[in-house]
């Protein structure tokens, strides 16, 4: 079960060019606006028809301009949750879900109206009309009527970006577990690196309408050549994490590859499987084992690469076990501590350092 | 009600016969004219719009006039029609239909092509990633959108429709009981000596049956504005 993208589409100056797969799990489609995230979306849905290329999913070719294959959006199956919910103003919610349903194809298997409700929380909104619902309520019944669509794979476009952080963390649990529970593939486009952090399995990087780096959610995150596609302030490690522990004050324990972190309770339970994200200017960097540091989290690293940006600040990228972490310092501090490939550091986070948001299951 | 004379009532009756069938028979044609001339783009398009909107701006004598022309007994669509179909239309009330239908058409026309072009294109878009085809988009998402500019448009041809007089007095004449609507009984009455009272009566029918049709069409039109707001 894949997604297979390759495009080329001009219109006026803006040339898109992207090449890319999207296997099981959450694929983000990352970039700044006008990177082009959107165009390739609408022309995997078939709402915008580019210039040459192939687009193929599970095995179905929907879109081969070599082959004049152009199949119209109604027979390409993809569930589309746009930005702006789309709900059917004439309908009431369930109808607007049933309206997934009816145009499903026949005998395709798939969550009844009852589950999808269930999964997204929906049963108490069945009655109400979109004009009433907040924006978190629209999009999860946006959600819930793609699903019942059956289709092949999910589309997401920005679904969170019209939403306060308040809606966004109401609405992120429930894409988790579709991701989890449901196993269909979803395409996910967002501009926000902590939505893509917590949720992304693959993330492709979008700039000026190019693929600029694609790979595992964890490498693509913590490489360091990425920075300006991130942004410096959100540059850090995405590490796969196991919880162990809740302590008795607080701290939940988790288990990383390169050792062990505390963070301010989370709400999962022991052994379930997560990921942490460690900003990279959360990071001090030390050559000798710290002592009398008030920070809990200390873990051996060895420095991989170092990167200088155009200001005073070194991105320096470490392995830490068998994954990577990055720290911003200053030059001046990476001079003076002899940082070079294949030297040994100790990494110190404070727990507090990472925020919430940033810890997702997966 | 039998303050309306026998041959009032005749009027008045037709006069509602054929606002009926001229609605009715054009709206399917007024909604396509409509989506085609708000969505399509095709050759010729500024040629249909023109033609629909003849009979606003032409003088009601000549249109009835170029209706006789063509869809008289002699004329080229109408000995076609009565070979073909055995339907006369000249100097019959089907050819008050006609008459009405065509001058009321413009209007029914416009007021369903504001409704489309109202609509949030998107949602048709969204409809379509659900895997609905192109008819089940317009049946399900469009129609029930337009339905308050549907509305609208009926309400202001089928007023027209009983009002209809230069048309279709050059076209079908002013024969009792077959052609005399409202409008034409009107005229005729207070073409005779002691007329004005029947005129009188048909006339304060007239004013009730165009302010019965305005609230009513208000009052759809607002139900149906609420619907698709979805509130």
């Amino acid at each position: 079960m894949s997604l297979t993208v390759d495009l080329r589409h001009r219109f006026g100056a803006f040339a898109l060019e992207v090449d890319f797969e999207a296997p099981e799990g959450i694929t983000a489609l990352f970039g700044r606006s006008g990177s082009g995230k959107t165009t390739v979306v609408n022309a995997v849905a078939g709402l915008l028809r580019p210039d040459t290329g192939r687009i193929a999913v599970e095995g179905v070719t929907v879109f081969d301009s070599g082959a004049r294959v152009n199949l119209a959006p109604h027979r390409r199956r993809f569930g589309y949750v746009f930005q702006d919910a789309r709900l059917f103003p004439h309908l009431d919610v369930a109808g607007n879900l049933a309206y997934g349903l009816r145009f499903s194809p026949r005998g395709a298997a798939g969550a009844s109206l009852d589950e999808v409700a269930d999964l997204l929380g929906l049963e108490t909104l069945l009655g109400r009309r979109p004009g009433a619902l907040s924006g978190g309520e629209k999009q999860r019944v946006a959600i819930g009527r793609a699903l019942l669509s059956r289709p092949r794979m999910l589309l997401m476009d920005e679904p969170l970006a019209a939403l306060d952080a308040a809606r966004k963390s109401e609405i992120l649990p429930y894409l988790e577990r579709l991701r989890d529970r449901t196993g269909l593939p979803i395409l996910y486009v967002s501009h926000a690196v902590a939505e893509v952090a917590r949720l992304a399995t693959t993330v492709v990087v979008l700039e000026g309408g190019r693929v600029v780096q694609a790979g595992p959610a964890e490498q693509v995150l913590s490489d360091p050549a990425l920075v300006r596609q991130i942004g410096i302030r959100e540059a850090g490690a995405v590490l796969p994490a196991t919880v162990t522990r809740h302590h008795a004050d607080g701290l939940s324990e988790l288990a990383i590859s390169g050792g062990r972190v505390f963070l301010p309770q989370i709400d999962l339970a022991q052994g379930e499987r997560t990921r942490v994200r460690i900003l990279a200017h959360d990071v001090i960097l030390s050559r000798a084992a710290p002592e009398g540091l008030s920070a809990l989290n200390i873990l051996p690293a060895t420095v991989i690469a170092l990167r200088e940006g155009s200001g005073p600040g070194v991105m320096v990228q470490m392995k830490c076990g068998t994954d990577r972490l990055l720290a911003r310092i200053t030059r001046r501090s990476a001079d003076a501590l002899g940082l070079a490939p294949g030297v040994g550091v100790h990494a110190v986070i404070k727990s507090v350092s990472v925020a919430r948001i940033d810890v997702g299951g997966g | 009600m039998s303050w309306l004379g026998p041959e009032e009532w005749q009027a008045v009756g037709l006069s509602i016969k054929v606002a009926f069938w001229a609605t009715l028979l054009s709206l399917p044609f007024g909604v396509l004219c409509a989506y085609a001339l708000a969505r399509w783009t095709f050759r010729g398009k500024m040629v249909l719009n023109g033609l629909i909107h003849l009979p606003l701006i032409l003088p009601p004598v000549v249109t009835g006039y170029l209706l006789l022309m063509a869809f008289g007994r002699r004329g080229p669509v109408g000995e076609f029609l009565e070979a073909q179909l055995g339907l006369v239309l000249a100097f019959r009330w089907t050819g008050a239909v006609l008459a009405a239908a065509v001058m009321a058409f413009p209007l029914m026309v416009r007021a369903i092509r504001l409704g489309i072009e109202a609509v949030d294109v998107r949602l048709e878009e969204a409809a379509a990633t659900l895997g609905a085809p192109a008819w089940a988009v317009f049946l399900t998402v469009t129609l029930p959108l337009i339905l308050p500019g549907i509305v609208a448009g009926t309400a202001l041809a089928a007023a027209k429709a009983m009002g209809e007089f230069g048309a279709t007095i050059t076209f079908v004449s002013n024969i009792p009981g077959e052609t005399r609507t409202l409008p034409s009984a009107i005229y005729s009455f207070l073409q005779v000596p002691g007329g004005e009272a029947p005129a009188l009566r048909l006339v304060a029918v007239s004013v009730a049956v165009a302010l019965l049709a305005l609230a009513a069409s208000e009052w759809l039109a607002r139900r149906a504005a609420r619907r698709i707001t979805g509130a």
